[in-house]
């Protein structure tokens, strides 16, 4: 394992940049912003990403998939991150489908996973409700067994396209109370099943999203994931891995706001000169440098840590969610500030960048959440 | 030799490492002399440096092999000191087959201790201003002027310093130049620092010759020279930050002072700070080990050096003044009664650690290199 790409990483990181530059400007998510775009995003889109072979690379290769790890889906991840690209592949490929690799069985992941590798079906994980903040145990919503089946009854929220999943995988309590390590169990629900209401949350960053209303809907026996009360483990699992594709994605963003705002300071002129010859600004934009550089490589530990399924991989993606956290963001509240008035106008991209920065960092534990549980692991 | 590990500190860390030079005292550490004659007799001070010089004539490979199995017996380093670091691997590079035959075997056996004779009371940040003289008499060259900041300048034996051989041009007219400390027209004064400590000298340099054949590089081609050893010091400073800011130390002193239950830190506020603190510092690690696997692919994202002093100096300056946090009033003590040596020792180290990003260039001109050099910022 390394810290640098090798030769096929850096070939697949090449073939998503040049499509995020090609297909997927920035200006898309304002575009779909702009005329309340019913999905926010191209279905047509995805399926040249699923052709791609992006969908696949973290599916098992008996059930069709590249087989591939962590690093490589998070080539992609922060190449599409540096264009806010909206397509549903973090939610689908790290959380959704990654549950059902993680937690399902022969069968389920037999009859479900060959449409996550050809990008025909698109699966959400609705792990979170509004007290949940950062701890997946923290959940109210509950399956009560019923006939054979279970019962479900609650409400999710921030559901990563959950208004476009054909397939959710959905915990709730299957006993105890929110907080409590056991009790947690998985659930797979079809996006039509009765009783279960999908609506489209808006979110700041413009990242889709959806809050779930279970009413009494009733689920088959099969429909549970994994063992019941046992849902927390892998569920945990999964989030953590996720928490890496999103550093990845921070990533891509936090260096294309940098990139944007050195732009700026080279070009833009003030008193006679370009602004970027003021030593103020030039030590405040080494000091973002810095911190890019020292994220990258708390990104690439993170990535290597699970791809090499190490002991302390929890505390490496501490270390990364934390250090990317506080790094997207000064990059996004610095460039802001060095754009000047412009910077606070909505037709500048770069409000985008600040609203995902902050939205991604608030997400899946901030950085003092992070640095917490790092001591926690480290014993102090 | 078994050893835990360098500390930061000036007053203890000549204690324990052996420096070498005509000056040392071997009395208080015999076994120190023993181990480095013995390691000396197999070229393993110098385990690159070509056999006929005094080194090893291992490669890469096999002198990290070396170096793994000595850290695995925690073998204290044999020798350490400029010699090894910093000049040795110049002259390897850029010295004359006399210069080589001449320094590299006494660097090696440790019989001499080499200084450097860099800033000047007028020449910090902007070094290439120095003007300490060098004027052709005969065959010699005769210095004078004032060099301050020499590290250990009162116990070494030789210097190598940049002096002034032409005052028309700045950086073409620098030229690097050896020297023996012993000549009369060398006078060295300790500077006690904040800390207490005194591990820095002024020099000064009057009417002393220097034969010509103790310039290195060529007359004129002091600044190359510079930049050149430039690159051995960023292996040296790679290598020595990432044990320089161990934040065990850290972590076991919050126990101590601020406990909670369970092994856990108890102050909410210090526990955060001390987990940023190790967290960074397995970033800094992580970023050299990074950069150490690109520059062996033939990837030189450049500044690294600068990145490593800017973020491990900072990082150092950080992990004292948490120290300090977590000793509370009993970081107060300077010495005597009512304060244990530990105490004492931190508040002594805390003072010294706020040098660390104006040494070698500081903090401001290491993002002015990365902001020019990088980032393409204009000037």
């Amino acid at each position: 394992m390394s810290l640098v790409f090798n030769e096929e990483q850096k070939l697949l990181k090449t073939s998503a940049a040049d499509f995020a530059r090609k297909e997927s400007p920035v200006s898309r998510i304002r575009a779909f912003r702009d005329s309340d775009d019913k999905l926010g995003f191209s279905r047509e889109l995805w399926a040249s990403m699923a052709a791609l072979g992006w969908p696949a690379i973290l599916v098992p290769e008996q059930y069709g998939g590249l087989g591939l790890g962590l690093t490589e889906i998070c080539c992609v991840i922060e190449e599409l991150g540096r264009n806010l690209v909206p397509e549903p592949l973090l939610s689908n490929a790290l959380l959704g489908s990654a549950a059902i690799i993680e937690a399902g069985s022969e069968e389920q992941k037999s009859r479900l996973l060959p449409a996550v590798v050809d990008g025909s079906g698109l699966v959400a994980l609705a792990w979170q409700e509004r007290k949940t903040r950062y701890d997946p145990a923290v959940i109210e919503a509950s399956a009560s067994s019923s006939g054979g089946g279970w019962t479900l009854e609650g409400e999710k929220v921030l559901v990563w396209d959950g208004h476009v999943a054909d397939v959710l995988v959905v915990s709730a309590r299957t006993s105890g109370a929110p907080g409590d390590r056991d009790g947690v169990s998985l659930f797979l629900v079809d996006k039509g099943a009765a009783g279960l209401k999908i609506t489209r949350q808006q979110t700041m960053d413009l990242r889709n999203a959806a809050v779930l209303r279970f009413d009494s809907v009733e689920l088959d026996s099969d429909s549970l994931l994994g063992k019941e009360g046992e849902g927390l483990a892998p569920l945990q699992v999964v989030i953590d891995r996720a928490t890496v594709g999103l550093c990845a994605e921070m990533m891509g963003s936090a260096e294309a706001v940098f990139a944007m705002t050195l732009d700026y300071l080279k070009t833009r002129e003030q008193f006679g000169v370009v602004i970027g010859s003021f030593q103020a600004l030039k030590h405040r934009a080494a000091l973002i440098f810095i911190e890019l550089e020292l994220s990258r490589s708390a990104l690439m530990g993170a990535c290597e840590a699970v791809d090499s399924a190490a002991d302390n991989a929890a505390e490496k993606i501490s270390t990364a969610k934390a250090r990317l956290s506080d790094t997207a963001v000064l990059a996004a509240y610095e460039g802001l500030q060095m754009h000047g008035g412009v910077g606070m106008t909505d037709e500048h991209d770069i409000g985008f960048y600040l609203k995902r920065a902050r939205a991604a960092e608030l997400s899946f534990g901030d950085a003092a959440w992070h640095r917490d549980r790092f001591a926690t692991l480290q014993g102090f | 030799m078994r050893w835990e590990g360098p500390k930061t500190g000036d007053g203890t860390i000549g204690e324990m490492l052996a420096w070498g030079g005509r000056k040392a005292d071997w009395s208080k550490k015999p076994d120190a002399r023993v181990w480095l004659d013995r390691m000396a007799e197999k070229g393993w001070t110098a385990p690159t440096w070509p056999v006929e010089y005094g080194g090893g004539g291992l490669d890469k490979d096999e002198s990290r092999v070396l170096a793994q199995e000595l850290a695995r017996i925690k073998a204290m380093p044999p020798l350490s000191g400029f010699g090894l670091t910093m000049i040795g691997p110049l002259l390897v590079d850029h010295g004359t087959e006399d210069q080589k035959k001449r320094f590299l075997p006494e660097i090696c056996r440790g019989e001499i201790r080499w200084c450097q004779g860099y800033s000047e009371p007028n020449s910090g940040s902007d070094l290439a201003s120095l003007a300490t003289r060098a004027e052709l008499d005969g065959d010699d060259w005769v210095l004078n002027g004032q060099k301050v900041w020499t590290s250990y300048a009162d116990l070494a034996d030789w210097m190598f310093c940049l002096v002034r051989t032409d005052t028309e041009n700045k950086h073409a007219g620098i030229t690097f130049i050896l020297f023996d400390m012993d000549d009369p027209g060398i006078t060295v004064r300790p500077i006690p620092l904040i800390s207490g400590y005194s591990p820095f000298c002024e020099t000064f340099i009057e009417d002393v010759r220097v034969p010509r054949d103790q310039v290195v590089g060529g007359v004129n081609n002091g600044w190359a020279m510079a930049k050149a050893l430039l690159g051995h010091e960023r292996n040296m400073i790679s290598s020595a930050f990432s044990e320089y800011s161990s934040v065990n130390r850290v972590v076991d002193l919050a126990r101590e002072y601020l406990p909670g239950e369970n092994g856990r830190i108890g102050d909410v506020h210090r526990r955060d700070s001390v987990a940023a603190l190790t967290m960074d510092k397995a970033c800094l690690d992580l970023t050299i080990r990074r950069s150490g696997e690109a520059a062996k692919l033939g990837q030189q994202p450049g500044a690294e050096t600068s990145i490593f002093k800017y973020y491990a100096t900072e990082l150092n300056k950080d992990r004292f003044s948490l120290m300090l946090s977590v000793l509370g009033p009993q970081a107060l003590g300077w010495e005597g009664e009512g304060f244990e040596g530990g105490e004492l020792e931190i508040t002594r180290e805390w003072l010294r650690s706020r040098g660390n990003s104006i040494e070698g260039g500081t903090s401001e001109i290491q993002l002015n290199i990365i902001a020019k050099r990088v980032l393409g910022l204009p000037d």
